[in-house]
């Protein structure tokens, strides 16, 4: 079996990729995947710590699985949004969004 | 106590038609409004003189005094447990009396306004303010402690200054009710300081003093000086040296106006005060009394000097006015007991001449504006000959004239006597003075008379149409309250058995005239009108301007009114504001504002350093979101495992 830290490393990877996304990247869609990275990391982590630590529980698995379908809300809301700044922006850079400091 | 309960009508009446014409006024037609504010008044008046009837009337008690009612007396205000601040109606001699004044005077100046006042700009606004005025003055004198009155007091004040304002279009007109209401309510912190220091001490504002008794010799050594501070207030209300600048300026307001506030009612409130306050300035301060007697004295004598001189009518009465209410202080500044018949009857004298003086001074105002309606002007120079054109007023003006100047059987002359008799008890030589000005008051007032109604003939100009008009008599509606304060100055004097009601111990006291001091007094009323004459009543005025020139300095500093209105000016303005306001002024904006400034400045600069932060870039925030997640990371981890863990 696996070990379990291989795991970890790679959630932790997808991770750090997401943070680092998530303050680099210029444009919205990029910085919504690199979301979806950190919110993928942390599902990785709910099953691996279910299926090693408690096996006999699936409250982990659930957790994740929940996860998923608030992650796919919150892409759909996100997308929205986009949209609308597309709309008025003509462009979904996340520079042009500081109307509301003025 | 149940059966005066209708004297609450005597407040509320005037205060609900100055809210109602306050606020609708003018909705109505003015003649309308005018008419809403008259039947008002005299609604009021009905109802004071059947309060007055019924408690004159009413049986006296074992001592032959008139009972003190109160009923109404309800705590507006507590201040502590024992010191509260009532408002209530007290009912004794003379708030009585001053009811059946206020409201008499009252009423003819709203009938005579209807006139008067006819096609002015604002007659509905003018009735209000007369509403407010009337029921300001009600309730001081029916006030129930002294601080109920201060409040109306301020109240009075206020109206004032909105009616010697009422032309509002005009400068002198605003200067004259600033002037009014600063000099009054400068005068007024003495009182409010009297008052605090009364509560303070004796722990009670009430004006039933006999309940209170213990408290106030307790706090005796004080009192002196609570009086003194109060008086003050009531020298400023009532025109007394210095604070007397204010009244003649007042007369820029409509002439029922001056006739009302200015001549019977407001300017009296000092005296009131001091009639009030009678029973502890004889026990406590008699000293301080002596002093505004003196203060009073001295007052008389200098503005009948300077009404000796002024060439505006309205002027000259205020003059006089300010010379007679110094006969009323005086006549209480005189007294040295309770006792009526042992030092006490300056205290009668006192309200019995400011109850005669409202009437007469009341119709002499009323004359002039009825004067000043035909002809246009206030100056003497444009006057003469005015009798053959106004019978009434003429008629009228003269027996107002006889009455102040002392000649029997019109009512100033008894009011006066007394005023005199009691000065002879107190000293000679203030006798001796009082009986002067009285000389000089005769005088002066047959100056004005001489100078509206003889001298030259009257001099016809043609008007703005190029027809010459002639002066022609006022009014119906004028001339009505002109007869009826004549009618009640020819008959109060002798018919009303005044000391019979009011006295300063509240026992019936008889008046009786002192054969010599009344003949003295007509004897110099009869020069002072004689010298009038010659010098006034032919159209030539040779004496006249001869001692205008003989005595030249005298004469211009009297028509300068001796220069105090100068003082004032200088004090204020090159002392008070050049040496103590700038100084502060510039405190102010250069070193406390400063400091705030300061700070401001501060907190600019360092919002400039540090908004760099708010960049509105979110990925900017998120860097520090997750910077400050680490912090706390770090720090949560060295709690649980210490320092040496992380290194």
């Amino acid at each position: 079996m696996v070990p379990m830290q291989y795991y970890l490393l790679v959630s932790t990877f997808m991770m750090f990729v997401g943070v680092f996304g998530f303050f680099t990247r210029r444009n919205l869609l990029t910085i919504l995947i690199s979301v979806e990275l950190v919110l993928n990391a942390v599902d990785i982590n709910f099953a691996v710590f279910n299926r090693y630590l408690y096996p006999e529980h699936l409250e982990g698995m659930f957790f994740s699985v929940f996860s998923i379908g608030l992650s796919a809300v919150e892409a759909a809301v996100a997308i929205a949004i986009i949209i609308v700044v597309y709309r008025n922006l003509e462009n979904i850079r996340v520079t042009g969004l500081n109307k509301l400091k003025d | 106590m149940e059966q005066y309960s209708i004297t609450l009508l005597v407040l509320l009446l005037p205060l609900a038609a100055f809210l109602f014409l306050g606020l609708f006024g003018n909705r109505f037609k003015p003649l309308t409004a005018g008419l809403i504010a008259t039947i008002e008044m005299a609604a009021t008046t009905v109802i004071a003189y059947f309060t007055a009837f019924k408690y004159f009337t009413s049986d006296r008690l074992a001592d032959g005094t008139f009972a003190t009612c109160i009923p109404f007396d309800h705590v507006w205000l507590p201040f502590g447990k024992t010191l509260t601040f009532n408002m209530g109606i007290l009912l004794d001699p003379i708030s009585v009396m001053m009811l059946i004044v206020i409201t008499t005077v009252s009423l003819m100046v709203h009938v005579y306004s209807l006139g008067y006042m006819k096609g002015e700009k604002g007659f509905q606004r003018y009735f209000a303010f007369l509403s407010l005025f009337t029921m300001s003055m009600l309730g001081l004198v029916v006030a129930t402690n002294i601080f109920q009155m201060y409040l109306f007091w301020e109240l009075v004040g206020v109206s004032s200054y909105l009616l010697i304002g009422f032309y509002y279009t005009k400068p002198s007109a605003i200067a004259a009710s600033k002037k009014a209401f600063i000099v009054t309510r400068f005068a007024d912190l003495g009182f409010l300081i009297g008052i605090l220091i009364y509560g303070y001490y004796v722990g009670s504002y009430s004006f039933e003093y006999s309940v209170h008794i213990k408290a106030i010799a307790a706090a005796g050594t004080v009192i002196p000086l609570a009086l003194g501070l109060m008086i003050i207030g009531g020298a400023g209300k009532s025109a007394m040296f210095p604070f007397h600048l204010w009244l003649p300026d007042a007369m820029e307001g409509p002439t029922p106006v001056s006739a009302l506030i200015h001549a019977a009612t407001m300017v009296v409130a000092g005296v009131y005060l001091i009639a009030r306050l009678f029973p502890l300035f004889i026990g406590y301060a008699p000293d301080v009394l002596h002093i505004a007697g003196y203060v009073g004295a001295f007052t008389a004598l200098f503005a009948a000097v300077i009404a000796c001189v002024q060439t505006d009518i309205k002027r000259v009465l205020a003059f006089s006015t300010i010379s007679q209410i110094g006969f009323m202080i005086v006549a209480l500044g005189v007294s040295t007991s309770t006792d009526p018949h042992h030092g006490g009857l300056g205290y009668m004298a006192s309200m019995f001449h400011l109850f005669t003086h409202a009437m007469f001074k009341a119709l002499l105002f009323l004359g002039a504006g009825a004067v000043i309606h035909a002809v246009h002007s206030n100056e003497m120079k444009d006057m003469g000959g005015l009798r053959k054109y106004m019978r009434v007023t003429h008629f009228t003006f003269l027996i107002a004239c006889l009455a102040i100047a002392g000649i029997p059987p019109f009512s100033g002359f008894f009011s006066k006597d007394e005023i005199l008799v009691a000065t002879f008890m107190f000293s000679p030589v203030m006798g001796y003075l009082m009986t002067f000005i009285a000389g000089l008051t005769a005088f002066y007032m047959f100056r004005l008379y001489y100078n509206i109604f003889w001298a030259k003939p009257c001099e016809l100009k043609a008007g703005h149409d190029g027809h010459v008009h002639t002066p022609h008599e006022a009014p119906a509606v004028m001339t009505v309250p002109l007869v009826i304060l004549a009618a009640l100055t020819c008959v109060v004097g002798y018919i009303v058995p005044f000391g019979k009601f009011i006295s300063s111990d509240g026992s019936a006291y008889h008046i009786h005239i002192d054969l010599k001091v009344a003949v003295t007094s007509i004897v110099v009323a009869v020069i002072g009108i004689g010298i009038a004459r010659v010098m006034y009543r032919g159209a030539s005025r040779k004496i006249a301007d001869g001692l205008e020139r003989n005595f030249g300095l005298l004469y211009r500093a009297a028509v300068k009114r001796f220069y105090i209105d100068e003082i004032y000016q200088f004090i204020t303005h090159k002392i008070i504001f050049a040496l103590i306001s700038k100084p502060v002024a510039w405190f102010d904006r250069h070193v406390v504002d400063a400091f705030f400034d300061g700070l401001a400045w501060i907190a600019h600069v360092a919002a400039a350093k540090i908004k760099g932060l708010q960049s509105g870039n979110v990925q900017s925030y998120a860097v520090v979101f997750l910077w400050g997640i680490i912090a706390i990371m770090a720090a949560l981890l060295f709690i649980t495992f210490g320092v040496f863990w992380l290194l």
